[in-house]
């Protein structure tokens, strides 16, 4: 009962969270200078050209009406036209939402798993100069901002040793017919290995740059929470059972320590997503960050909205798949 | 080598140098219970701590010997050190509430080191775990198993924690106060349940506790500690009617009873305090040397 009751208000609160960021969105992006349909014509077109697509576009009618016509539309799953590119919205965001959740995911993996060794690392060597080291590296990464690795990085691996691809998703030589837009797991399911690395060597350093500064936050929090675990009782019990440091680190320790370090990474999931939007753009890899960029270049002010709305749902979901974990995780909070 | 527990001289010291215990000796011997007492702060509980090799990382062991079941463990390395401990001895821990990881079932917290540990099949191990929780008197011993921590009372845990310390039959026992984090009638119950534990499976406990009270009623053998250092060692019976030291019979004289309830509590009178500070000091001077 009060499970049903949970996911009702969830919903509702998603809803109206949705439609708060429609209505700032539409505002903003319709109040602030700039004309989508002086974009679209040439140079020396007249006020009846203009005024005649800007009844094409609803453009002359007000900002109120403009968003009780689109918002009838997104009802029945219609965010309108692309200005600049002419296709519906939905078609264009949907076929961009795979490329970025693939590289956002990607990014997450990688950077729990380097957070997480370098957390258990400065653990094991507590009080040592491993630990300071680790210290040291998480706060680099930490002051350095997600765009700036990536330059480091294409200088690096792109410019210095060019082991990854610096732009694109993938090799053109290699598109083979994609029934999804989610290539890497579709070149996993098909078995086609080649264009499975060929797609990682060029997420890979979009997708370190990501990973970078939330490794860091993840091997600070993890490790002081770690750290924190080791003093209580439980684990001092183990010992005494005759476990070693490694299993009382990662058995006894790290299930208890892991909680509040999975709330962050649920609020710095959602910061890494919009992360993308430059990341992108930076390595040309065809997402809906850098779709974003060009909408916004463009004043395509119904790709505009569309985009944002995605975003603005995706965080919601990543916040209901965290608040789901941690009750999965932490069994003082589920019901019998 | 007399007793199944015999620490020889531990001296104790802080990263400093100040120390926390000065070369306290005392035997504990198979099957007995031995009581360590002392107030807060006069160092029982590194006792137990040194011997199960959990001292603070601030603290290390600067010499002595601490020989269990025939071996001197501070001969040992790390690893063998935490394997005979493992296998020879176990800890009752002060408080039940934070002594069981609470993200584990209570069955696999007593049966995985079983299994682990000394190798035992999962089977045996669970067999073995069902048997001690109805030794320790707990109902519905299947259901318990598959509880987490936070599902029971704090007297059940420490059935619990008492269970799983004799789990691996050790040959010692050390329990570092563990009634003083339950109420007072439970207390009762566990302190009865710890002796009747001792007794059935016949293991050395060394009972670690600042309550006389408790000392009399389930030990055989006590030191009784001050600042470190152990300032009286004696049997039980001979203890409560003669006391050597001064600050032992000051010490059971603060004793509160039940049969005067009204009378107010007696303090360690001052000049006991200096003369045991004294005695301190004149150690130290001698250690020096």
């Amino acid at each position: 009962m009060t499970v049903l009751r949970n996911i009702l208000i969830r919903l509702l609160t998603t809803a109206v969270t949705l439609f708060g960021v429609a209505v700032i969105v539409f505002v903003v992006i319709r109040v602030v200078p700039g004309n989508p349909i002086a974009m679209m014509l040439p140079p020396g077109a007249t006020d009846a050209d203009i005024a005649q697509l800007q009844a094409q576009y609803g453009f002359d009618k007000s900002i109120f009406q403009q968003f009780i016509i689109w918002l009838g539309g997104v009802m029945q799953g219609d965010f309108g036209q692309s200005i600049s590119l002419r296709q519906p919205v939905a078609n264009l965001v949907l076929g961009r939402l795979p490329a970025t959740l693939e590289l956002s995911i990607m990014a997450l993996v990688m950077a729990m798993l380097m957070g997480g060794a370098m957390a258990l690392l400065g653990t094991r060597y507590r009080d040592s100069k491993t630990e300071a080291a680790v210290d040291v590296s998480a706060g680099m990464a930490l002051s350095i901002p997600d765009f700036l690795w990536g330059l480091v990085l294409i200088l690096l691996f792109g410019v210095l040793w060019p082991v990854f691809h610096i732009s694109g998703r993938i090799s053109p030589s290699l598109n083979i017919d994609f029934s999804t837009n989610f290539y890497l797991f579709e070149s996993l399911i098909r078995l086609r290995f080649d264009v499975w690395a060929d797609l990682v060597a060029h997420m890979f350093m979009p997708a370190l740059a990501l990973a970078i500064p939330l490794a860091a936050i993840i091997a600070q929090l993890l490790k002081q929470s770690l750290k924190e675990t080791m003093h209580l009782d439980y684990v001092t019990l183990a010992r005494t059972k005759g476990y070693g440091e490694n299993h009382v680190i990662t058995r006894e320790a790290l299930p208890n320590a892991i909680l509040p370090t999975l709330t962050l990474v649920g609020v710095q999931f959602t910061f890494l997503i919009g992360g993308t939007v430059i990341i992108e753009r930076l390595f040309s890899y065809e997402g809906l960050g850098n779709m974003a960029i060009d909408a916004v270049i463009n004043r395509d002010l119904p790709l505009i909205q569309g985009i944002v709305i995605l975003f603005a749902l995706l965080f919601t979901v990543v916040n209901l798949v965290v608040d789901m974990l941690y009750v999965v995780l932490n069994p003082r909070l589920r019901h019998a | 080598m007399s007793g199944y527990l015999s620490i020889r001289n531990l001296t104790v010291c802080l990263k400093s140098g100040a120390p926390i215990l000065r070369s306290v000796s005392l035997t504990v011997s198979a099957g007995q219970v031995h009581g360590l007492v002392g107030e807060s702060g006069a160092g029982k509980s590194m006792i137990g701590k040194a011997v199960l090799g959990t001292l603070p990382r601030a603290l290390h062991v600067t010499s002595g010997e601490i020989w269990l079941d025939g071996v001197n463990l501070l001969s040992l390395s790390q690893t063998e050190r935490r394997k005979q401990i493992g296998a020879t001895a176990a800890l009752i821990p002060q408080d039940p509430l934070t002594a069981l990881n609470p993200s584990k079932r209570i069955g696999p917290q007593i049966t995985r080191r079983l299994v682990d540990i000394l190798g035992w099949s999962k089977t045996k191990a669970q067999q073995r775990a069902l048997e001690l929780l109805d030794e320790v008197h707990i109902p519905n011993a299947t259901r318990v198993m598959r509880s987490y921590p936070h599902e029971l009372s704090g007297g059940m845990r420490q059935r619990i924690l008492i269970a799983s310390a004799f789990a691996a039959e050790p040959k010692l026992i050390i329990a570092d106060e563990p009634t003083t984090a339950l109420d007072v009638t439970v207390q009762k119950q566990i302190l009865r349940l710890i002796a009747e534990m001792q007794q059935r499976h016949d293991t050395a406990l060394l009972f670690v506790t600042h309550d006389l009270g408790v000392v009399s009623k389930v030990c055989d053998t006590l030191s009784v500690l001050y600042a470190g250092k152990v300032v009286e060692d004696a049997q039980m019976n001979r203890f409560f009617m003669r006391p050597i030291h001064p600050y032992s019979a000051a010490l059971l004289a603060a004793t509160p009873t039940y049969t005067d309830p009204t009378g107010s509590l007696t303090p360690v009178p001052e000049h006991v305090i200096e003369y045991v500070e004294k005695e301190v000091a004149e150690h130290d001077v001698r250690a020096a040397r």
